[in-house]
């Protein structure tokens, strides 16, 4: 018998054994599914987006504090995960989804996958964050999408870099601004919103008009815009960007730092603080929920303050909980957005397919 | 009546997976999209399909689908003739670069093509020439994914064409290219059908190559479906939408059967290695150098970039980055990159395994002929080229969900989505070999008292061998780049390196861009080292007996 022959062999029956496993039902699964049926489970499962992150040890710390084990599935981006807990509603594949931002939530809650809950520690979290009051979800981390720009290029030229959205269309900021697709890209739909914030629902198409006059460029995506079009960014230098203003997170400058090598004293880039848009991300209890006290620890979990120290330094979004201390790089490096532009997430939620589409025939076409 | 039997019977396993991982999923989903509380809405197809800007994606998926096929043949064909023909030095290496491509992720080829034709690309620095944002990137970027299932798919054929009958007919007086058109490509037909056949599918269902070099104001159907399932979450539209990528499908697979099955034959085949030699004389070596400057320019060196940037390190070129992978912090977010390796290889691994099976036993039972039925399923099996991840992905959800079929966090069903995709490669691969085979040894080894089994082994099998490695190849290096189905199949975190490296990209920061740039260039080297273990095996028993 033939090396070549054994292995042929082998492989046939993997495949054999692997195709039949699939249809009668994945024995590999069983113990585990097996185990959270059970009265007291010790598996609580978390259901995310593909950005979720937490440090080992303090995973580790929540498992031993509470005797759980957690079982972390990613699927998707954002409005993919959350779009699948809506399909399988009912019959979900975890106890608790993180990931519900304040763009999806009224399609989160119109649904009704989640179960309330009250966490402990809500009463430790800002007021303005706390928007359902019904306690379906729960605040876990905020975030701001907006205009960072290239330091050394406003420096060489002189120039004081853009702080509002009004800047932007001003001649002297002409042909610097690069963002993203607003129908596929969620800093880009942040963006929009930023504008439909300040301006209304009329006056942003105004606004985007003149930014268009002024040379804004729409590109794919963030890794397009940010690693590729934008001068200040490590990427973007290496692939010659000559944008020096680009849509991306008041977090990108403290993170070019702790990814720079050796790390910089000070951020090559900067955030101007007028273009924001605030992002806030909810996690919540599944309707039918295999394990319901685990779901609940769980979500005490995310609001207890190792958890949301641990988040600026994994996920790169602020805490929500008052007393949550920042790391000293986002204390030296990040900046404050104190007047975050705000929509409401049942007119987002009403009104976001038209905006998208009214957005996409005057700029991209 | 007894081939009908053998032809169902090879076709159970694959009409069951087919069924359980394809079909019922993607029914089920359209189906949810279709129906109400209040009945089917079949009226929602006419509403979206007289939507002007439905209208225009169509219009625009549809013909960038064909001008992409056939740039792609046109370029990659003389690869496949030299491929075939010529022995050079360092061509099987340059046989598994060609196919690299296909197993990186849409981002980082976008990196890699924008550094060659996109502002301050090597175009633009040479001749000024700026090419981003027009069609002629999506087209030179699909050409340089699909370069290789032209060279692959109709090389392995031409290399196995008796090179004498061209030879012969020259002799006879025909002219160079009039001997070709009559005698080879006649043969080659059926190979270059199944490559622009999966071609045109692949591009038909393009979606990051698209707007990452086309820029958003070109959108595909891909894009819109992928849009209204995942964000919007408009099933009614998707389901629309998706029923229009089976209509467009259909008609080309009705194209396809119609224009090959005439002209399938029984070929002589023979060993590739005893077809191919030095090019000898100027036509032959200039065509030789032609087809070198096309892979290096076109392929070579939009790797060369992510190659190039992955060595610049901070403090001049180096290994900086690649050590920085060993380092990967504590957290969730991503693993050690040898563990990432390891995951690509078990999921490709297995992917290949079932891809291998059950494409291998459907071409087994297409080439018996056995009607009408079985001939449709050879179109069927094609379908998951051209239909969108997410719709897959989406539809897994609402199906496997209960016992005995609860998968849907199962690791199993990430290579089981891979495997789709694969299947068509391996059948399109294998059949035009198989049913080169002369029927008429199968009937010698019978009547010499062969069992079936043991002809198949000893005819079919030393035949097919480099086919089944090529298809093999092929489902592997599909396996190994997945990405779309596997990113919405919720599963325990075990990142392959495409999804690492996506990952890595989404952050700012040179050394995740660095270690993006390393991570993807350890994958073209797995995915380059594994080709070439793959071409290496031979059924040792049998080599040498053509």
């Amino acid at each position: 018998m033939s090396t070549t022959k054994k292995f042929a062999g082998a492989l046939l029956v993997t495949a054999l054994g692997v195709t039949t496993l699939g249809a009668c039902g994945g024995g590999k699964d069983k113990p585990a599914a097996g185990a959270s049926d059970a009265p007291k489970s010790k598996t609580v499962t978390l259901v995310s987006h593909d950005s979720f992150a937490v440090s080992e040890p303090v995973l580790k710390e929540f498992e031993q504090q509470s005797g759980y084990t957690v079982k972390v599935l990613k699927s998707g981006d954002a409005g993919a995960a959350l779009n699948q807990e809506i399909l399988t509603k009912g019959s979900p594949r975890g106890d608790v989804f993180f990931g519900v931002d304040n763009t999806l939530l009224s399609r989160a809650l119109d649904n009704g996958i989640f179960t309330p809950y009250e966490a402990k520690g809500l009463g430790e979290v800002k007021p303005e964050f706390v928007l359902d009051g019904q306690h379906r979800v729960t605040p876990v981390d905020s975030g701001d999408i907006c205009v960072n720009y290239d330091k050394q290029y406003f420096a060489d030229k002189k120039l004081a870099p853009p702080q509002t959205l009004d800047d932007l269309i001003k001649p002297e900021y002409k042909n610097l601004l690069v963002t993203e697709n607003a129908a596929t890209s969620s800093p880009g739909l942040g963006f929009l919103l930023a504008s439909v914030g300040k301006y209304g629902d009329e006056g942003w198409k105004d606004y985007w008009s003149k930014l268009k006059a002024n040379g804004v460029e729409v590109v794919d995506g963030w890794e397009q815009a940010y690693n590729e079009r934008f001068s200040g960014s490590a990427g973007g230098k290496k692939a010659k960007g000559d944008r020096p203003l680009v849509v991306s997170y008041a977090s990108s400058p403290p993170v070019e730092v702790l990814y720079g090598e050796p790390q910089p004293a000070e951020a090559p880039t900067g955030v101007s603080t007028g273009t924001c848009f605030r992002q806030v991300e909810f996690a919540g209890l599944l309707k039918g929920a295999k394990n319901e006290a685990g779901g609940k620890a769980l979500l005490d979990f995310l609001l207890g303050k190792k958890f949301q120290e641990d988040m600026p330094l994994q996920m790169f979004v602020n805490p929500v909980v008052k007393d949550a201390k920042l790391p000293e790089l986002f204390t030296k490096h990040g900046v404050v957005i104190d007047k975050p532009e705000n929509v409401a997430p049942d007119t987002i939620a009403k009104n976001r397919e038209q905006w998208v589409k009214a957005w996409s025939s005057l700029v991209v076409k | 009546m007894r081939a009908t039997v053998v032809g169902f019977a090879l076709m159970a396993l694959p009409l069951v997976f087919f069924g359980l991982f394809f079909a019922y999923p993607v029914a089920a989903i359209v189906g949810r999209g279709l129906k109400t509380d209040a009945g089917w809405q079949f009226g929602r197809i006419g509403e979206v399909l007289a939507r002007p800007d439905i209208a225009d994606v169509l219009w625009f998926t549809t013909w960038q689908a064909l001008a992409s096929t056939g740039l792609t043949l046109l370029i990659a064909l003389p690869g496949a003739y030299v491929f075939a023909r010529f022995d050079f030095p360092g061509k099987g290496l340059l046989r598994a670069v060609v196919t690299v491509p296909f197993v990186l992720p849409t981002v980082v080829v976008g990196t890699a093509f924008l550094a060659l034709v996109g502002r301050n690309g090597l175009l633009d620095q040479l001749w000024g020439i700026r090419l981003d944002t027009t069609v002629w990137a999506i087209l030179l970027a699909h050409v340089f994914f699909n370069y290789a299932v032209v060279v692959r798919t109709v090389g392995g054929l031409w290399a196995q064409l008796d090179p004498r009958q061209e030879e012969a007919a020259r002799v006879l007086g025909a002219g160079r290219f009039a001997a070709w058109r009559r005698v080879t490509l006649p043969a080659l037909a059926p190979a270059v059908a199944a490559a622009a056949l999966m071609v045109f599918l692949f591009t038909f269902s393009s979606f990051g190559v698209v707007q990452i070099l086309g820029g958003p104001s070109y959108s595909t159907l891909e894009v819109e479906v992928y849009r209204q399932t995942a964000q919007l979450l408009d099933l009614p539209t998707a389901a629309v939408l998706t029923m229009v990528q089976f209509a467009a499908m259909g008609l080309v697979l009705a194209v396809h059967a119609r224009t090959v099955r005439r002209r399938e034959t029984a070929l002589r085949l023979v060993d590739p290695r005893r077809t191919a030699h030095r090019p000898h004389g100027p036509m032959e070596r200039a065509l030789l150098g032609g087809v070198l400057l096309t892979v290096a320019v076109l392929i070579v060196l939009p790797l060369g970039v992510l190659v190039e940037r992955s060595l610049d390190a901070p403090g001049g070129y180096g290994l900086g980055f690649y050590r920085a992978l060993e380092e990967v912090g504590s957290g969730t977010f991503l693993v050690p990159p040898l563990e990432s390796i390891g995951n690509s290889l078990e999921y490709a691994l297995a992917a290949t395994a079932i891809a291998l099976v059950v494409g291998g036993l459907a071409a087994g039972a297409l080439t018996r002929r056995a009607g009408r039925f079985v001939r449709g399923f050879d179109a069927l099996l094609m379908l998951p080229l051209g239909v969108s991840a997410v719709t897959v992905g989406f539809g897994f959800l609402i199906t496997l969900d209960e016992p005995p079929l609860d998968l849907r966090t199962s690791w199993i069903l990430v290579p089981l989505a891979q495997a789709l995709v694969g299947v068509p490669f391996v059948v399109r691969t294998m059949l035009p070999v198989l049913r080169a085979v002369d029927a008429r040894l199968r009937e010698a080894a019978a009547v010499l008292g062969a069992s079936p089994w043991r002809a198949w082994r000893e005819v079919d099998l030393p035949l097919v061998w480099r086919a089944l490695l090529i298809a093999a190849g092929f489902a592997f290096a599909v396996s190994l780049g997945e990405f779309g189905a596997t990113v919405f199949i919720a599963r325990p975190d075990r990142p392959t390196l495409p999804v690492a490296v996506t990952r890595l990209l989404g952050r700012a920061g040179e050394m995740n861009y660095g270690q993006a740039m390393a991570l993807s260039t350890i994958l073209m080297l797995v995915c380059a080292v594994s080709l070439l273990v793959l071409e290496r095996l031979r059924p040792d028993k049998t080599s040498g007996e053509f």
